[in-house]
C-alpha cells in the first residue's frame, strides 16, 4: 500500500516549495503539482501544432468459431436475422483486422481541457447492442435507445461511477452520463442474457473503437509522448509507447491471438490525467 | 378434539422457532463466535464486529465466515450498493434508508432485523460505521430522497389498470404472467456479483426485501433494486410511457397478488366434511376456492447431511376436504420451473458452483424433477408423540405419500429415516395423485380412501387429529435426496359431519321466535285496534 494520494501531493508540494518553486517551466509539473486542492491550470489544444496516432488491430491465427446466439424467446428478433445471430466478442474481419478494440491514450495528456462532446448513441437493435463497445468522455451524454420496441434493462455495473438499472419497455430514449473516467464499463440486459456491451469513460476525446479492418485513430494530439493502450474483452490490454509530433500521423499496431484468451481484462481501471507523478495511478487505488 | 389441547399458539410457535433456528443457526453460531465489544461506549466498530462481521465480514467486503451458504450473499459494503433506496437508481442511500433495513432486516433472506436485539443509539452508529466501508458516501453530496406522494386509495378499476400496465411494461419477462418468478427471463437473471437471482414471487408479498406494502411496492418500482436484475421505472414516468397513477395502479395490483400480511402457521389443518357430495378428484375443481388455505412455511433441510442452503419452495398452502368415504388432500405452491425444464438446466449448476457444499453426498446440477411428500405416522400414535420429522425412525416409521413430476407412482411409501423409503407394494398402492403446473405453481391433489385394505396404511378416522408434515423439492434447483426443503409436524383433523340434531335445533328455534313475534304483532294490533276504535269510527 502506498500514501494517499493526497499525501504524496502534499509531499510534491512541500519539495516544489522548498526548492524556491523556481524555473522550470515544464507545462506539467506545475499544474500538476498545484493540483492538491485548486483546480489545474488547463488551455485547450492547438490544432495548428497537433498530430494524429493511427493504426489496425489484428488477430493472428485462427480466430474461434462465432459464438451462435438463441434468440427464439424473442421472436421479434429472431426475426432480424437471415442467419443465426452470434456475440460480438470476437469480430474478425475479412483481412484479419479484430473488431471491437477500445483504443484510448492512456498517459501523456495534461493540462488540457476538452469540450463535451454531443450526445454519442448506444442502439438496442435485433437485441445487441450498437455499438457493442462504446467511447465516453466524462459528463457525455450517452443516449440509450430501445429500437427494438421489446422490452429491455439497461443495468451499468461501474466501479468508479455510480450504476444504473433502468428499463425500456417501448421504443424509446433515456439519457445518461458517467461523470468519472473508467476503462470499462460493463452493461447488460437482464431480460435477454445474451445483450453485453462496454463503455469506457475517458476525460478526453483520445478514445476510438475498431472497425471490422482493425483500424482506429486517435486525431488531433498535442505533440509529445503517449502510452496507447488496447483493450479487448477477451484478450486484455496491450500498451505501446509512441510520439506524436506537428502535423506528423503516428502508426502503430496491436497484435491478438487466441492464446492471450486467459489474460486478465481489466474493468474499471481509471486513472488521474493530472497526476502525470503517478501514472496509471486509480481514483479508487484503496482497493486491492 | 384432543389436538386442540395443545393450543395454536403452540404450533405456530414451534414452526416460528423450526422456522428462524434452522434459517439462523449456522450463521449466529458464526456470529456468536466473534469477540465481544470491549467498553460500554457505543463504538459502530465494536458493534459490527459483534453482531455483523460473521455474515458481513470484518472488512464489510461481505465475506464473513458464514458468507458461503447463502444465496443472496450478505452485501458487500465496500461497492456502495444498496437495494433498498428512497433514492433514484445508482444513488447512495440515506441514513434512514440504512437504519430501516437494519431495523426491519430483508425478509426472504438471511439479513434478520436488529430493532429488538441493539438500542437505538447502536443502530444508529452501525449506519454511520457502514457508510465507512465505502469511499462513495465521503466523496459524494448528500443522497436527495425522491419525491413520493402519499398512496392513492385502490379501487377495482385501478386493479384492472395496474394489471394492464404490468403487460405493457412486461414485468411478465422477470415475473411470470402470475408473477411467480416464472417469466422466460427468470432462468438466466444474475446479479452483479454473477450469483443466480430468483425474480421475487409477487404473491409473496411478505417476503419482499423491503417491505410488502403499497408504498414499499411503489418505492421499488421508483427505485428499482441496485445490484439486481430489477430496474427502476422512473423513467418511464418522466418519458411518458406510463403515468404516475399508471405506477401506483400496477404498485395496488402487485400488492393484491398476496394476503394482506403474513399469513399465520396453524396447528391444525381443517378436513371439512364436503356436504355438497364426493370430493374433487381434479385440483382444478372449482370446489376449491371454496375450501380454507393453511399456510405451512418450508425451510431447507439442515440437519442431516446433506445439508441445503438454498431452499426453492418457502412454503406450501394446503387444503383437505372428506365425504366420509374420500378424504383428498390439495397442496399448491410456486415454483418457478416445471421440472426436469432444459432451459433451467444451468441454473441449478450455477447455484451448486456458487454455494458451499461441505457435505458429501451434494449432486452437481438439477435433480431428476419436483417433488412432495407428506408423511403421516405408521402406525397410530398417542398425545403429542410423532416420529421424527424426517421421515421418520428405526423405532417409530413414517407413512409416506410422494408425488414426483417425472415419473408416476408409486405413492405410498414407509421410512424408517430420511431417504430409507420402502414403496408399497405396486397392488397395495391406495392414493391417487394429480397435477397441474401452471403460471409457477403447482397444485398437486392426493386421495385416499379413509380405510383401506393395505396392512400398513393407516386408517384416518374422522373426529381425530393425525400428525401431518412435509417435504419438497425443486429438481431444477438442483434439489433431490436430503437436499429440499421441509416443515415440522402439523395436525390433519377430519371434520365430524355436522350431526341432524345441530340443523334441526336453529331451525326450531327460528320458527319458535318467530311465532312468538306474530303472536306479539297480533296481540299489539288487536290492542291498538281497541284503543283507535272510537276515532276510527269517527
Ligand atoms: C445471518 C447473516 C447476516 C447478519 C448477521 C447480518 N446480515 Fe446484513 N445482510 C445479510 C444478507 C444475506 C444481506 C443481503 C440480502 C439481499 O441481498 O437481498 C444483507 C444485507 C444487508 C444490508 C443491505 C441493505 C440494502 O438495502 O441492500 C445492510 C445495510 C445490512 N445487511 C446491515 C447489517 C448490519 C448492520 C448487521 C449487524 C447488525 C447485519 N447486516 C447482520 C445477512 C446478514
Ligand atoms: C429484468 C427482470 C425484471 C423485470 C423486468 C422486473 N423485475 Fe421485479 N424483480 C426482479 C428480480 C430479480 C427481483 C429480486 C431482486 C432481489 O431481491 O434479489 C425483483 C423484485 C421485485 C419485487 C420485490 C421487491 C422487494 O422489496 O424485494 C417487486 C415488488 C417487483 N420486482 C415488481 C416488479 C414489477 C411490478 C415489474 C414491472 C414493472 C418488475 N418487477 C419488473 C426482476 C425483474
Amino acid at each position: 500500500m502506498f500514501a494517499k494520494p493526497t499525501t504524496g501531493l502534499a509531499l510534491l508540494l512541500a519539495t516544489f516549495l522548498a526548492a524556491g518553486c523556481g524555473g522550470g517551466g515544464d507545462a506539467g509539473g506545475g499544474p500538476g503539482a498545484a493540483a492538491g486542492d485548486d483546480e489545474p491550470m488547463t488551455s485547450s489544444v492547438d490544432a495548428s501544432t497537433a498530430g494524429n496516432v493511427s493504426g489496425t488491430v489484428s488477430f493472428t491465427g485462427t480466430p474461434p468459431a462465432p459464438e451462435p446466439i438463441d434468440m427464439t424467446e424473442e421472436q421479434v428478433c429472431a426475426e432480424q436475422y437471415s442467419s443465426r445471430p452470434t456475440t460480438q466478442t470476437v469480430v474478425v474481419g475479412d483481412g484479419g483486422g479484430l473488431a471491437n478494440v477500445f483504443v484510448h491514450v492512456r498517459e501523456g495528456l495534461s493540462g488540457h481541457t476538452f469540450p463535451t462532446p454531443s450526445a454519442a448513441v448506444l442502439d438496442q437493435e435485433g437485441c445487441r447492442y450498437h455499438p457493442h463497445v462504446l467511447g465516453l468522455q466524462t459528463g457525455q451524454t450517452m443516449t440509450i435507445r430501445n429500437s427494438d420496441g421489446v422490452l429491455h434493462n439497461i443495468n451499468a455495473s461501474p466501479s468508479e461511477n455510480r450504476p444504473f438499472n433502468v428499463s425500456q419497455p417501448v421504443e424509446m430514449d433515456t439519457e445518461r452520463s458517467f461523470p468519472v473516467e473508467e476503462v470499462m464499463i460493463p452493461l447488460r440486459c437482464d431480460v435477454h442474457g445474451w445483450m453485453a456491451a462496454y463503455v469506457g469513460v475517458l476525460p478526453h476525446p483520445y478514445h476510438s473503437v475498431t472497425a471490422t479492418d482493425g483500424s482506429f485513430s486517435l486525431e488531433t494530439l498535442p505533440p509529445g509522448d503517449y502510452v496507447v493502450e488496447a483493450w479487448h474483452e477477451r484478450y486484455g490490454v496491450q500498451t505501446q509507447n509512441v510520439t506524436v509530433t506537428t502535423g506528423g500521423t503516428a502508426e502503430i499496431t496491436f497484435e491478438f491471438n487466441e492464446a492471450m484468451a486467459g489474460n486478465p481484462v481489466p474493468l474499471a481501471e481509471p486513472w488521474v490525467l493530472t497526476h502525470q507523478g503517478e501514472p496509471g495511478h486509480a481514483v479508487g487505488a484503496d482497493r486491492p | 378434539m384432543d389436538a386442540r389441547t395443545a393450543g395454536p399458539g403452540a404450533g405456530t410457535r414451534r414452526a416460528a422457532a423450526l422456522a428462524a433456528g434452522l434459517l439462523c443457526a449456522a450463521a449466529l453460531a458464526l456470529v456468536a463466535l466473534a469477540p465481544t465489544p470491549a467498553g460500554a461506549q457505543v463504538e459502530g466498530a465494536a458493534v459490527y464486529d459483534r453482531w455483523c462481521a460473521g455474515c458481513h465480514g470484518v472488512d464489510g467486503d461481505g465475506q464473513g465466515p458464514a458468507a458461503g451458504r447463502m444465496l443472496p450473499r450478505p452485501r458487500d459494503f465496500t461497492v456502495g450498493l444498496y437495494q433498498i433506496r428512497s433514492t433514484g437508481t445508482g444513488e447512495l442511500p440515506t441514513d434512514e434508508d440504512i437504519l430501516r433495513v437494519i431495523d426491519e432486516g430483508m425478509p426472504g433472506t438471511a439479513m434478520p432485523g436488529w430493532s429488538e436485539v441493539l438500542t437505538r443509539a447502536e443502530r444508529n452508529a452501525l449506519v454511520e460505521y457502514l457508510k465507512t466501508f465505502s469511499r462513495f458516501f465521503a466523496s459524494s453530496p448528500e443522497p436527495e430522497p425522491l419525491d413520493f406522494p402519499r398512496a392513492p386509495g385502490s379501487s377495482e378499476e385501478k386493479l384492472v389498470r395496474g394489471r394492464e400496465v404490468f403487460e405493457l411494461i412486461e414485468c411478465n419477462r422477470c415475473h411470470g404472467p402470475a408473477g411467480r418468478g416464472d417469466g422466460t427471463s427468470s432462468p438466466t437473471l444474475e446479479n452483479d456479483e454473477g450469483h443466480p437471482t430468483v425474480a421475487a414471487d409477487l404473491t409473496e408479498g411478505w417476503m419482499f426485501n423491503g417491505g410488502g406494502t403499497v408504498e414499499d411496492i411503489y418505492r421499488r418500482l421508483r427505485t428499482g433494486l441496485d445490484g439486481t436484475p430489477m430496474p427502476s421505472f422512473s423513467d418511464l414516468v418522466d418519458a411518458e410511457v406510463i403515468s404516475s397513477e399508471d405506477l401506483w395502479s400496477l404498485a395496488h395490483y402487485v400488492r393484491s397478488l398476496s394476503p394482506g400480511e403474513r399469513p399465520p402457521v396453524r396447528e391444525v389443518v381443517t378436513a371439512r366434511f364436503a356436504e355438497e357430495g364426493p370430493v374433487p378428484t381434479t385440483p382444478d375443481d372449482d370446489a376449491w376456492d371454496e375450501v380454507e388455505r393453511y399456510w405451512v412455511p418450508m425451510v431447507g433441510q439442515i440437519l442431516l447431511p446433506p445439508r441445503w442452503f438454498n431452499p426453492r419452495v418457502d412454503g406450501l398452502w394446503v387444503q383437505a376436504l372428506h365425504d366420509g368415504q374420500e378424504l383428498a388432500v390439495l397442496v399448491t405452491w410456486s415454483d418457478p420451473s416445471r421440472s426436469p425444464d432444459p432451459a433451467w438446466d444451468e441454473w441449478a449448476t450455477k447455484v451448486m458452483e456458487v454455494m458451499d457444499h461441505p457435505d458429501a453426498g451434494s449432486t452437481a446440477g438439477a435433480g431428476p424433477g419436483d417433488r412432495l411428500t407428506v408423511q403421516f405416522p405408521a402406525t397410530a400414535t398417542e398425545g403429542m408423540e410423532r416420529p421424527f420429522f424426517l421421515q421418520g425412525d428405526a423405532r417409530r416409521p413414517a407413512y409416506l405419500w410422494t408425488w414426483r413430476s417425472w415419473q408416476a407412482g408409486p405413492v405410498e411409501a414407509e421410512a424408517r429415516g430420511l431417504g430409507a423409503e420402502q414403496p408399497q407394494p405396486a397392488d397395495g398402492q391406495d392414493v391417487t395423485t394429480a397435477a397441474v403446473w401452471e403460471a409457477g405453481q403447482w397444485r398437486v391433489l392426493f386421495s385416499r380412501s379413509l380405510t383401506t385394505e393395505g396392512e400398513d396404511d393407516p386408517p384416518f378416522a374422522v373426529g381425530t387429529a393425525i400428525p401431518m408434515a412435509f417435504q419438497a423439492w425443486d429438481g431444477d434447483n438442483g434439489e433431490q435426496g436430503a437436499q429440499g426443503s421441509v416443515s415440522t409436524w402439523y395436525f390433519l383433523s377430519l371434520q365430524q359431519p355436522t350431526p341432524m340434531a345441530a340443523y334441526v335445533a336453529p331451525v326450531v328455534a327460528l320458527a319458535l321466535a318467530f311465532g312468538l313475534l306474530l303472536l306479539m304483532v297480533r296481540r299489539a294490533q288487536r290492542r291498538e285496534e281497541g284503543a283507535q276504535a272510537p276515532a276510527s269510527r269517527v
